[in-house]
């Protein structure tokens, strides 16, 4: 027997872990995979309160929240790529422009 | 058993949460956050939620992450230069997170209502999401494929190169 409340600070603690990484890292990718941090965080609270309430609906939401990850790891790949091809840089200090 | 089990494969995962932090080369950060994915499948099947722990595997630390390490190969990212952040950030950035950090997990621990979870206390086996998915779900559901397929075609259109414009320019034939 575990209590939810420790699954929800694990998953705070993973939360936490991606918003830094989000705010101190300069390498793009590296942004990206702490996105992926922050969104396996929200998962394991939505997995969590499933069990807590004994409702399948959080884990059905935990589906869409992957189609969604993968959606957005797709797409901001693409955009690294096409960024990269003109910048030559993967670092977000230099990637100042919208602009391509 | 079971608080083992959790304390064990948590622990791993926040290690892996750190040394994603830690690392200064992408494709150190990316085995750290497969070991992260891993472990918190381990979680899953701990709350009961096997579909979604198989889901974890094949998804995340499968398709997703062979997703990053073929575009940091593909790019040939290398050791990310660091570039200083200001004091003032660190003297009231580091103590802030902390306070508000502990806040947080002491809030959590002592008021929630104390409810515990048991091992198999919520079946989520694939016939029962299902169910829910196919049922109560099927907009959203459907929904999702459309997003799916405006990404691909999104990706596909981003890394696509743009082709020389141009009627002289070096067409060949």
């Amino acid at each position: 027997m575990v209590p939810v409340s420790y699954y929800l600070v694990l998953s705070g603690i993973l939360f936490t872990c991606g918003v830094i990484g989000f705010l101190i890292k300069r390498n793009v990718i590296t942004i990206f995979m702490s996105i992926e941090l922050m969104l396996n965080g929200v998962n394991l609270s939505f997995v969590a309160f499933a069990a807590h309430w004994q409702k399948l609906s959080g884990q059905v939401f935990v589906f869409f929240v992957m189609v969604v990850a993968a959606a957005e790891a797709a797409v901001g790949l693409a955009i690294i790529i096409a960024v990269f091809r003109t910048r030559e840089t993967l670092n977000v200090d230099q990637v100042n422009l919208l602009k391509l | 058993m079971h608080l083992v089990l959790f304390l064990v494969f948590g622990a791993i995962c926040t290690a892996g949460a750190v040394n994603l932090l830690a690392q200064t080369h992408p494709i150190s950060s990316a085995l750290s956050l497969v070991v992260v994915m891993a472990s918190l499948a381990v979680e899953y099947l701990l709350l009961g939620a096997e579909f979604v722990a198989a889901v974890q595997v094949i998804v995340y630390a499968g398709a997703v992450m062979v997703l990053f390490v073929f575009v940091i190969m593909l790019l040939n990212a290398g050791i990310e230069e660091r570039t200083k952040g200001s004091h003032v950030a660190i003297v009231l950035g580091v103590p802030g997170v902390l306070a508000g950090g502990l806040l947080i997990a002491w809030t959590l621990l002592k008021r929630s209502g104390g409810g515990t979870v048991a091992l198999g206390s919520l079946p989520g086996a694939p016939q029962t999401i299902a169910k829910q998915l196919f049922h109560e779900f099927l907009l959203p559901f459907e929904l999702t494929s459309i997003l799916v397929l405006i990404a691909i075609m999104g990706a596909v259109f981003l890394a696509n190169r743009p082709e020389p414009k141009g009627p002289a320019t070096g067409k060949e034939s």
